[in-house]
């Protein structure tokens, strides 16, 4: 194991030595004493994991394609923006805007997210990206959502609170989003239906949910016991109207 | 269903004397304006665009596309263009669109200033017998340089120079993306752009791998969509362009209709076919100046540190913006004007938002000057270049090199109809329908659009020659060399040119 040590590196640094670390055919690396630096992992193509003890800054994983990164704590805002491939395990909180643009790829997070998660995802035939938040997400979860999975189980939430914030999928035109428990149509996007899951959305979720689980060690069985709500697009073209040829 | 009161604006109208029944006009408009009547054409008239397909492909020109005189009665204040919008909005409840740039008759400042030229005191420089630069370096220019001793007994560059993208003639073309533009139109753009040392710009819809060849000569752009967009792709080109705003719909998203969206498109973008496809109006990641330095820089660091270019929409605070983002570390500034092209934007925006280039080229020439960091990032000129006069005064306004968009699709048949947004562009060029999209030879007409650039080479050298420059480069904010004529003073204080006679 390759150990790179973060304090006090200016993130232009710390980067380079992680490419050059890559470069040099190392498969699993270790970043110590990580405090801030923006955009580690990002371009990154190789298949290597890299984990982080501290906390990563902004814009990590940005159009990402191969790694895997483990991170040892909480990490911030605009984390796996435009990600192609690879998987990113947080344990702890992330911040906003999360997966903007995802393209492929799994992002793992054991806590809370922010506002604007999942926003524009794409998907295309086997390139399906997936995020996972296990605690709750602020406004805009899934706005303009075009493809992918989105999944937020709210582990930790008292009876009747509710997870995700206002404006829940507003101008989604593709994907599935799945959420744990009930929500209302009202914090939703007029673009948007709720409905049940069923046989193929439950085996979706138990594929997603069995990794996801593996990563953070907890039960599978309590995580399916509650029931999911599916929101997904009733209408491929919700502006069509919008305009007068 | 009755009627539409909005009536046509044209009336296709056919010679039946002349006409010969080869059913040309048929088979080439893209809108269904012609069907066979078993012995005659027939004409649906309403559906007529003036794109002058049928016109040009008649072998006998029997066709003629007139002006529709039965339009509301003349009112220089109601013109036939409010009404329609009212009659349309009644009947749909929906925003009319438009395609191109404006066309109302706003004042156009490109027509009120002229260059100078040598007599008789300083001389004139033929550049048919003299060499005459028009080489032109895009992206950060230091502010001081330091040598070392080469050890050979001459000099060398201490440290790496900024990265440069190196262009032939200041002139490159405006980013169009596969979706809104067919991809036989964006091969054009790409050989065009090869064979001129130039660069296009694929817009926000991904890089084809039939583009990937001219990738020397491309421009990839990240925008709010994020279409197309992974590692690969970033590092394919010269350059990345994060595109904040166009000229054309300045504040808002992009909006490729579901009719433009087949498989082909879809796949490109990573979205269901036949949905349209939203770019948002803002990046949600980019709140602030600082934000945008944050992705300027993601960039950076995903792609090795390439030139990164910020294109935004020309508003009123355009000088301060631009300063924040020459700050923020973009190495091209890339200003649109409210003229510039659109494939699509609801009319009303594309008329009334935004300032003209002309007016946002000095404004940011001015504040980076004064601020002391014109050298930090290359500025382009963008939004309604018509012709190398325009690109001249541009560059001498303050401008490092233009961008064309219209011009270069004028080459490929366009004729300026501003109906892109329907995908149903007979030209093949705006349409991504298989049997309108093969009508563009690619070979053909970057041919065009190369004999476009030369001639304007050729343009801008003479005009070059006339002001007793040999280099591009000693015209770039030379104010001096223009004057205003029917220019009020303020005008003139903003564009920094004296009034002619002075």
């Amino acid at each position: 194991m390759h150990v790179i040590q973060g304090k006090g590196l200016h993130f232009k640094d710390l980067n380079a030595q992680i490419r050059a670390a890559l470069a040099d055919g190392q498969k699993e690396i270790t970043l110590k004493d990580v405090n801030g630096q923006y955009y580690i992992g990002d371009g990154l193509r190789e298949k290597a994991t890299i984990n982080i003890e501290g906390v990563p800054g902004n814009d990590m994983a940005a159009f990402m394609d191969g790694p895997t990164l483990v991170i040892n704590g909480n990490a911030q805002d605009n984390i796996a923006n435009t990600m192609n491939s690879g998987k990113i395990i947080i344990h702890g909180n992330a911040g906003d805007v999360l997966g903007y643009g995802m393209r492929g790829g799994k992002l793992h997070i054991l806590g809370d997210v922010g506002y604007r998660v999942g926003i524009h995802m794409k998907g295309l035939n086997k390139q399906i990206p997936c995020i996972i938040a296990g605690g709750n997400a602020g406004d805009f979860f899934g706005e303009y959502l075009a493809g992918g999975v989105l999944i937020l189980l709210g582990l930790d939430a008292k009876e009747g609170e509710s997870i995700v914030g206002d404006y829940i999928a507003t101008g989604m035109h593709g994907g599935r989003i799945f959420i744990r428990g009930e929500i209302e149509q009202k914090y939703c996007g007029k673009e948007v239906g709720i409905f049940e899951t069923d046989e193929d959305d439950m085996k979706t979720l138990k594929r997603y949910l069995t990794e996801y689980c593996a990563d953070f060690k907890l039960d599978l069985d309590e995580v399916l016991s509650k029931k999911f709500s599916k929101l997904v697009p009733v209408s491929s073209r919700p502006y069509g109207q919008l305009y007068a040829y | 269903m009755f009627k539409s009161l909005a009536p046509p604006d044209y009336l296709a109208t056919i010679d039946t004397d002349k006409c010969i029944r080869c059913k040309r006009c048929i088979r080439n408009c893209g809108w269904d304006v012609y069907s066979w009547g078993g012995d005659r054409v027939q004409i649906n008239t309403s559906k007529c665009v003036k794109c002058l397909r049928c016109y040009h492909y008649c072998p006998v020109e029997a066709i003629e596309i007139l002006n529709n005189r039965t339009k509301f009665k003349d009112n220089a204040y109601w013109s036939f263009h409010q009404i329609r919008n009212i009659k349309k909005q009644a009947e749909t409840g929906g925003m009319p669109l438009s395609g191109m740039g404006s066309d109302l008759p706003y004042p156009i400042l490109f027509d009120h200033l002229l260059l100078d030229a040598c007599q008789v005191t300083n001389p004139s420089i033929d550049p048919l017998r003299e060499p005459m630069e028009l080489r032109t370096y895009l992206g950060k220019k230091p502010s001081s340089l330091n040598f070392v001793k080469d050890g050979k007994g001459g000099m060398k560059l201490k440290g790496p120079l900024p990265p440069q993208i190196k262009i032939d003639l200041p002139v490159i073309f405006s980013p169009m993306s596969f979706g809104s533009i067919s991809l036989n139109a964006q091969k054009v753009l790409a050989m065009a752009a090869t064979n001129a040392g130039t660069v296009m710009n694929t817009g926000e819809g991904g890089l084809h791998e039939d583009i990937y060849p001219y990738r020397k000569n491309v421009i990839v752009q990240v925008a709010s969509g994020r279409f197309g967009v992974n590692a690969d792709y970033l590092n394919a080109g010269v350059a990345v362009e994060i595109k904040i705003g166009q000229g054309a719909k300045p504040g808002i998203g992009g909006y490729l209709p579901g009719e433009k969206i087949p498989k082909q498109v879809a796949d490109a973008r990573m979205i269901p076919i036949g949905t349209d496809a939203l770019s948002p109006a803002p990046q949600h990641d980019i709140y602030s100046i600082e934000d945008l330095r944050q992705l300027i820089y993601a960039i950076k660091e995903a792609t090795n540190y390439k030139p990164v270019s910020v294109k935004i929409a020309s508003v009123h605070n355009v000088a301060a913006i631009a300063s924040g983002i020459v700050r923020a570390g973009a190495d091209i500034v890339y200003l649109d004007g409210f003229r510039g092209g659109t494939g699509a934007a609801p009319s009303i925006i594309r008329d009334h938002l935004g300032i003209p280039i002309e007016h946002a080229i000095a404004a940011v020439d001015d504040r980076l000057r004064q601020e002391g960091i014109r050298n930090e990032a290359s500025v382009i000129a963008a939004g309604g270049i018509r012709s190398s006069a325009d690109a001249v005064k541009a560059i001498a306004l303050g401008a490092d090199a233009v961008a064309l968009g219209t011009a270069a699709l004028v080459t490929m048949g366009c004729t300026v109809c501003g109906k892109c947004y329907t995908g149903n562009c007979s030209w093949g060029i705006t349409s991504q329908r298989p049997e309108l999209t093969a009508r563009l030879n690619p070979e053909i007409f970057a041919e065009r659009l190369t004999n476009l650039l030369r001639a304007w080479e050729h343009e801008i050298k003479e005009i070059l020659g006339s002001l007793g420059v040999n280099a591009i480069e000693s015209l770039r904010g030379n104010r001096e060399r223009l004057r205003g004529v029917g220019l009020d003073d303020q005008t003139l204080d903003i564009l920094g040119v004296k009034p002619a006679g002075r």
